[in-house]
C-alpha cells in the first residue's frame, strides 16, 4: 500500500490563488481538499455609500478577465432598481460584448492555460519555439476578440463606454464594418483550431452533476433569460439567491453554493448541457466533430464545450452585428429618473453564471450590494469531482495523480481572484 | 544574456497582468528580449533568480508583507503595476468603513476567519523603482517601460494632468456633457483614455505631482470645485492618496 502527498501550493495557470492537497496513507485517502487562498477584497462592503453611476466601474475590476461580464450584470441590476427599461439597440450592443469576451476568454483559457498539459508543457511560452503556428494563432484570435470588444466598450480589460441606459459612445459604423470582416475571415483559424483539439486526449471520468445556466427562448443564452437547471427547470433570476445557497467553508477564503444536489456545475459545459440545440450550425458542427455530445458528465470537456462556444461566438458576433448594420446606430437619451429600489442582474460569463444585486436609495446612492461569482458556485463541484476521481487513479504515479488534479481544476477556468472577491453572507 | 523578469500579484483583479498577454503581437517581442522565470497566472515552470519583478496588486493583510519584502530582497529593480500596485487603487474604498464592520458585511458570523488591515500601495511596504500608472495600465507605456528598462533608462512617465492630452485629441471636455472629471488633477499617460470616449477621468493613474500648482484646476474652478471636493467626489481610486485622506 502507498504513501501519496500532493501539495500544489498556488495552482498555475489560472486566475487568482487555489491550492490542492491530498494525502494518502497506505493506500487510503485521508486528505482530498480543494483550498482557496486568495486576499479577500470586500467589494460588497465598500460599494455602498457609491453613487449608481459608480457603481458598474467599480465592480468592474473585481476581475480584469470577466470585467465585461461584471460590468453588464452589474449596469443590469442597477437598472432593474431604478426601474429603468433600456432600450433594444443597447441590449443588441450588449449582446455582441458578451461575445466578445466569451471569445476572448476561452481563447485564452483554451490556448493559454489548458492546451500546454496535453501537449506536456509547463505553460504557453516554450511552445513559442516548438508550435510557433499555433501561438501567433492563439495571439491573432485572441487579438481579434479584444478588437470586437474594444469596438463596442471601447477597451477590453474595463470597458469605458456601457453605463446605466446605454453607451457614452457608440462604435462607428466603419469599426463596425471592419471587425465583422475579420470575424469573417477568422474561419480558418477556427477550424485549424478544432483540428488542434480534436487531437487533444481528454482524461476519461465522469461524475453527474446538476447544471446551471441562463436559458431564452431567444438564443443561445448569455446576455439576459432565466435560469435553469437540469434538476429543477427554470426560475426568475430576482429569485437567484434560492437557488445559490452560499455557504462558507474554513479552508477556503471563497464561498462555496449547492441547490439540489451537494454541488453543481456553471460555465460552458453547462450552457452546453442546457441550450446546445440553440447554438449556431457551425458550432453544433464543431461539437460533434470534437465528440461532445449532451448529457456530458465529465468536467475535463468542459474546455471542449469552451471551444465550441469560441466558433458560436464568431458566428452569433456577425449575426448580430448584421443586425446593427441593418438598423443603424443612434444617438438615444440616457436621462433617468431616480428612485429607490432593489434589482438583480444576471449574465452567464465565460465561467458561468453572474448575479449582481444592489439596493438604492432615493438619491441613487447604493445602501446593499450582494454579488455571486461563477467560480465560487463551481467550488464545491471542484471539491466532489476531486472526491471521485483521485480513488480511480490512485494506482498512478505521484506525478500523474498530480498533473491530472491540476487539469481538474483548471478544466473549469477558475477565476479565483474573482471569488473571493465577492463573498458575503449577510443577506438583505 | 537575457534579464529575468517575474510577475506577482496581490489584491487584485490581475488585468493589468492580462494587459501583458493582450500585447499580442508585441508579446512575442518581449518574450524573445526577457527571460520570463516567474509568472504564475500564465505559467507552471518557476524559478526565484530574477532581476525585475513586476508587482500587481495592494497590500491588504499582515501575510502579504514577507511575501513582498522577499521579492523586494530578490529584484535588483522592482516595477508596480497598475492602480492596486501603484496607489492602492479600489481596495482602499473599504479603508472608508470600520474594516470590522466591513468584515461583518461580507463574513457574518464567521468574520474572525478572514484577516485583514487597511488596503496599501506596495510603496507602502518597500520601496518601488518605477510605476507603471493605470487601471487598467495601458499597453503602450508597459512595452515603455519595459524597453526603457532593457536599455537602462529612467522610463519618462507625464507629471503633467490629463486635460494635456484630452486637449490634444481634441476631445469634447467632459464638463461640458454635464459629468464631472478629475482629468485636471490626475496624471497623464493613458491618452485621455476615458473622456475619449465621452466618460469621465476618475483618477485611476494617481494624482499629478502637486494638484493645487498646476494650471488645470481653473478648469475644475471654472465649474465651481476646488481640487478637494472635485477629490473628495472621486474617491474610486484615490482612496490612498494624503489628499482624499
Amino acid at each position: 500500500m502507498k504513501n501519496i502527498n500532493v501539495n500544489v501550493d498556488h495552482v498555475t495557470r489560472v486566475e487568482g490563488h487555489g491550492n490542492i492537497v491530498v494525502n494518502v496513507k497506505e493506500g487510503k485517502i485521508e486528505e482530498c481538499k480543494w483550498e482557496v487562498v486568495e486576499a479577500p477584497r470586500f467589494f460588497e462592503a465598500f460599494v455602498r455609500g457609491r453613487r449608481y453611476l459608480e457603481i458598474a466601474h467599480i465592480t468592474s475590476r473585481i476581475c480584469g478577465i470577466c470585467s465585461i461580464g461584471h460590468t453588464l450584470a452589474s449596469l443590469q441590476a442597477t437598472e432593474a432598481a431604478l426601474g429603468v427599461k433600456i432600450s433594444e439597440q443597447t441590449r443588441l450592443l450588449r449582446r455582441i460584448l458578451i461575445q466578445g469576451e466569451n471569445l476572448q476568454s476561452h481563447v485564452l483559457h483554451a490556448y493559454f492555460l489548458a492546451a500546454p498539459d496535453f501537449v506536456g508543457a509547463p505553460s504557453v511560452f516554450p511552445l513559442v519555439k516548438t508550435h510557433p503556428e499555433v501561438v501567433v494563432r492563439a495571439l491573432r484570435m485572441k487579438k481579434l476578440a479584444n478588437d470586437l470588444c474594444d469596438v463596442f466598450g471601447g477597451r477590453t480589460v474595463h470597458p469605458i463606454t456601457p453605463t446605466v441606459n446605454g453607451f457614452t459612445k457608440l462604435p462607428e459604423i466603419k469599426e463596425v464594418k471592419d471587425i465583422r470582416k475579420q470575424l469573417v475571415d477568422a474561419s480558418p483559424d477556427l477550424e485549424a483550431t478544432l483540428a488542434l483539439f480534436k487531437t487533444l486526449k481528454i482524461p476519461a471520468f465522469e461524475r453527474e452533476t446538476e447544471y446551471i445556466s441562463l436559458k431564452s427562448k431567444e438564443e443561445y443564452a448569455l446576455y439576459d433569460g432565466v435560469i435553469a437547471s437540469t434538476d429543477a427547470g427554470t426560475t426568475p433570476v430576482a429569485n437567484y439567491r434560492n437557488w445559490t445557497n452560499e455557504y462558507l467553508v474554513p479552508h477556503s477564503t471563497a464561498k462555496y453554493a449547492k441547490n439540489v444536489r451537494d454541488s453543481y456545475m456553471v460555465g460552458a459545459l453547462a450552457r452546453f448541457n442546457n441550450n446546445h440545440d440553440q447554438l449556431s450550425p457551425r458550432a453544433k458542427k464543431a461539437a460533434a466533430e470534437l465528440g461532445l455530445k449532451t448529457p456530458c458528465y465529465n468536467p475535463f470537456m468542459n474546455t471542449v464545450a469552451q471551444v465550441v462556444e469560441v466558433v458560436h461566438a464568431v458566428d452569433e458576433s456577425i449575426r448580430l452585428i448584421d443586425e446593427v448594420l441593418d438598423k443603424g446606430l443612434k444617438e438615444e437619451d440616457r436621462r433617468i429618473l431616480l428612485k429607490a429600489g432593489r434589482g438583480v442582474g444576471a449574465v452567464d460569463v465565460p465561467r458561468g453564471i453572474l448575479f449582481h444585486d444592489y439596493t438604492y436609495d432615493k438619491n441613487g446612492i447604493c445602501t446593499e450590494a450582494n454579488c455571486i461569482i461563477p467560480t465560487n458556485q463551481n467550488h464545491a463541484n471542484i471539491q466532489k469531482d476531486m472526491e471521485a476521481l483521485l480513488p480511480q487513479i490512485l494506482n498512478q504515479p505521484p506525478e500523474e495523480i498530480r498533473l491530472k488534479l491540476e487539469m481538474l481544476v483548471r478544466a473549469y477556468d477558475p477565476c479565483i481572484s474573482c471569488s473571493t472577491h465577492l463573498l458575503k453572507v449577510k443577506f438583505v | 544574456m537575457k534579464p529575468k523578469i517575474a510577475l506577482f500579484d496581490f489584491a487584485s483583479c490581475e488585468g493589468c497582468q492580462l494587459q501583458v498577454v493582450n500585447l499580442e503581437a508585441e508579446m512575442l517581442d518581449v518574450v524573445g528580449a526577457v527571460d520570463i522565470v516567474q509568472f504564475r497566472e500564465a505559467m507552471t515552470e518557476k524559478s526565484d533568480d530574477y532581476a525585475i519583478a513586476f508587482v500587481e496588486g495592494s497590500i491588504t493583510r499582515e501575510k502579504d508583507i514577507p511575501r513582498l519584502k522577499k521579492i523586494r530582497e530578490q529584484a535588483a529593480v522592482l516595477v508596480a503595476l497598475g492602480a492596486c500596485a501603484t496607489i492602492g487603487g479600489v481596495n482602499c474604498l473599504k479603508n472608508y468603513q470600520p474594516l470590522d464592520e466591513v468584515r461583518k458585511y461580507v463574513y457574518g458570523d464567521k468574520a474572525d476567519w478572514y484577516e485583514t488591515f487597511a488596503a496599501r500601495p506596495i510603496d507602502a511596504v518597500v520601496p518601488v523603482d518605477y510605476y507603471i500608472h493605470g487601471c487598467p495600465m495601458h499597453k503602450a507605456e508597459f512595452l515603455k517601460v519595459v524597453k526603457s528598462l532593457l536599455m537602462g533608462k529612467k522610463p519618462d512617465i507625464p507629471t503633467y494632468p490629463v486635460c494635456v492630452e484630452c486637449k490634444r485629441a481634441g476631445n469634447v471636455c467632459v464638463f461640458d456633457l454635464g459629468l464631472t472629471c478629475l482629468g485636471p488633477v490626475t496624471r497623464a499617460g493613458c491618452g485621455a483614455w476615458c473622456p475619449t470616449y465621452r466618460d469621465n477621468c476618475v483618477g485611476c493613474r494617481g494624482l499629478v505631482p502637486d494638484p493645487n500648482a498646476n494650471a488645470e484646476r481653473e478648469v475644475l474652478q471654472k465649474h465651481g470645485l476646488t481640487v478637494e471636493q472635485a477629490i473628495g467626489q472621486f474617491r474610486i481610486f484615490l482612496g490612498y492618496s494624503e489628499v482624499a485622506k
